[in-house]
């Protein structure tokens, strides 16, 4: 497995972390339910067996965290991203559907 | 019809006389009823070994088995086959003591040789803080009656005379030795359960992958399989590795992601290494195999994943490992190495408990200490399963331990299971 890093190009595994899944957001503790939310929040993972969006840690280069697309079943990878422009464009989209 | 032999030297002795022609299947090709009182989803080493509990200590005989492939297909003939109860917190230590207890008397009570070798499980140290914690480890086994001893370096070295002692970075200070520690022939281990489970009446049903599961009025009543819906009083999950993707199909969602762990046997070579040792610097450990073969491995790949197959890093560091302890092993060739799918739960321990949906029991989470908890997962799920309560020594497994802050952290890395 080789992953595209869009800073440094194409690099080794080892030069990267595994944090997890990318799609588990920190909860509002404002809100109501937030235990609840904050319980699934550290522990509940949905471990899909497919295409699963993942966070990663180019350690020994650029230090950027990246989004890593990736097919669980084969370690296919299809599409990388600065989780950087991830969080900002989930940020917009919660913005433009907030009531 | 299916003959039942018991298993003896005057078995093998008449089998040798007749050219071995006598030999029947082990266990029947069962198609599926349409109920039992108990479905077990998964034919792996837990789930077999449940089932024979349920029908022999628990009195229910009205047992299927539903495995997707074939019975030894999974990870019960994909791990290194040690076993070891050398645990530290209170709620795993009698829980791995009961199933070391089980493997001593596993062959007699299945009638099959499951090679079970209690060589000695050895765990070294590097460094005066790597002492002290073993002996913390140590000491915590014997206050619950296992067997320790803190080795110093010179006894290592006489029990292994030929290791790496003065590594410039991890020399050897000494090790944590569970004498009652050892090996398992993996594979006789999922036949045995099989077998014996079969001649009490149970069910085992291969090539049925579970679908979905039917349910009426909040209660689960049955699975949906590939071939065909099976109705049942208690439905049991026994599939760690896929735990989640089952769970889901009943709506749950775990604490538990899925990790690739890679192992690898080398060559047959003469006798090399007497028992297991394990490298307290990196992360190798080895034994020998029977055959001859060197079986080791090391940490797990460290991402999601569900292809039992690793990548190269992994291979580079678990090697490194082995040439920093046992520099002799570098010119012996590599067999072959695979990958096996473990349920890496969100503490490193395991779940055996009710799960929130009526009818439906979760035996999950193993993370990669499955193999040698195996009788003692089988029991504990059996226990579960037939009484409804917990089994004594699997009290603190709970599902909810996460919500309510009793978890069960051997390592101390928190919710992060790639690091457990």
């Amino acid at each position: 497995m080789r992953i595209s890093c869009p800073h440094c190009g194409e690099r080794g595994l080892a030069e990267f972390t595994y944090l997890g899944d990318a799609s588990v957001t920190r909860p509002d503790p404002g809100l109501p339910g937030a235990a609840d939310a904050f319980y699934a929040f550290a522990y509940e993972r949905r471990n899909v067996a497919g295409l699963m969006q993942e966070l990663w840690y180019h350690q020994a280069g650029c230090h950027a965290w990246i989004v890593v697309s990736r097919d669980t079943r084969t370690h296919e990878i299809f599409n990388v991203r600065l989780a950087q422009d991830v969080a900002l464009e989930r940020s917009k989209s919660s913005v433009s559907h907030a009531p | 019809m299916i003959r039942h032999d018991r298993y003896s030297i005057f078995s093998v002795l008449r089998e040798a006389l007749r050219g071995q022609s006598g030999w029947g299947p082990a266990w029947r090709d069962a198609s599926p009823k349409a109920r039992y009182d108990v479905v077990i989803v998964g034919g792996g080493g837990h789930g077999l070994a449940t089932a024979y509990y349920l029908a022999k200590r628990y009195g229910i005989n009205s047992v299927a088995v539903v495995e997707k492939g074939w019975i030894g297909s999974g990870n019960v003939g994909r791990n290194t086959t040690i076993i070891r109860s050398n645990y530290l917190l209170p709620g795993n230590i009698p829980f791995y003591e009961l199933s070391m207890k089980l493997w001593e008397g596993l062959e007699q009570d299945l009638n099959y040789n499951a090679m079970v070798s209690q060589r000695g499980v050895l765990n070294l140290y590097h460094s005066d803080a790597q002492r002290d914690a073993y002996a913390r480890r140590g000491n915590a086994m014997r206050l619950h009656g296992v067997d320790a001893e803190l080795l110093d370096r010179d006894a290592v070295r006489k029990m292994y005379p030929w290791f790496n002692y003065d590594d410039a970075r991890f020399p050897i200070q000494g090790g944590l030795l569970q004498r009652r520690g050892g090996t398992v022939r993996h594979d006789a281990v999922a036949w045995g359960y099989a077998r014996a489970a079969d001649r009490l009446g149970v069910d085992i049903i291969e090539n049925a992958e579970v679908t979905g599961f039917r349910s009426t009025g909040g209660r689960i009543t049955g699975v949906e399989t590939t071939r065909g819906i099976i109705g049942a009083g208690k439905i049991g999950l026994a599939c760690a590795g896929n735990s989640s993707r089952v769970a889901a199909m009943a709506g749950l969602t775990l604490p538990i992601e899925s990790h690739v762990l890679q192992a690898f046997v080398t060559e047959g070579i003469k006798p090399f290494v007497d028992g297991v040792v394990t490298f307290g610097a990196g992360h190798f450990y080895i034994s020998q195999s029977d055959k001859g073969g060197l079986v080791f491995g090391g940490d797990l790949d460290g991402y999601n994943s569900y292809a039992q197959r690793g990548n190269l890093p992994v291979v580079e560091d678990v090697i490194e490992g082995g040439m920093a302890l046992m520099p002799r092993i570098g010119r012996v060739r590599l067999l072959r190495s695979w990958g096996g799918i473990m349920d890496m739960s969100m503490d490193g321990s395991p779940i055996i408990d009710k799960a929130p949906i009526a009818g439906l029991y979760l035996n999950a989470g193993w993370c990669y200490g499955g193999f040698k908890a195996t009788p003692a997962s089988g029991l504990c799920f059996a226990h579960l399963l037939a009484r409804d309560e917990p089994h004594e020594v699997a009290r603190a497994y709970r599902l909810d331990r996460f919500r309510t802050g009793h978890m069960i952290d051997e390592k101390g890395m928190g919710n992060q299971p790639n690091l457990h």
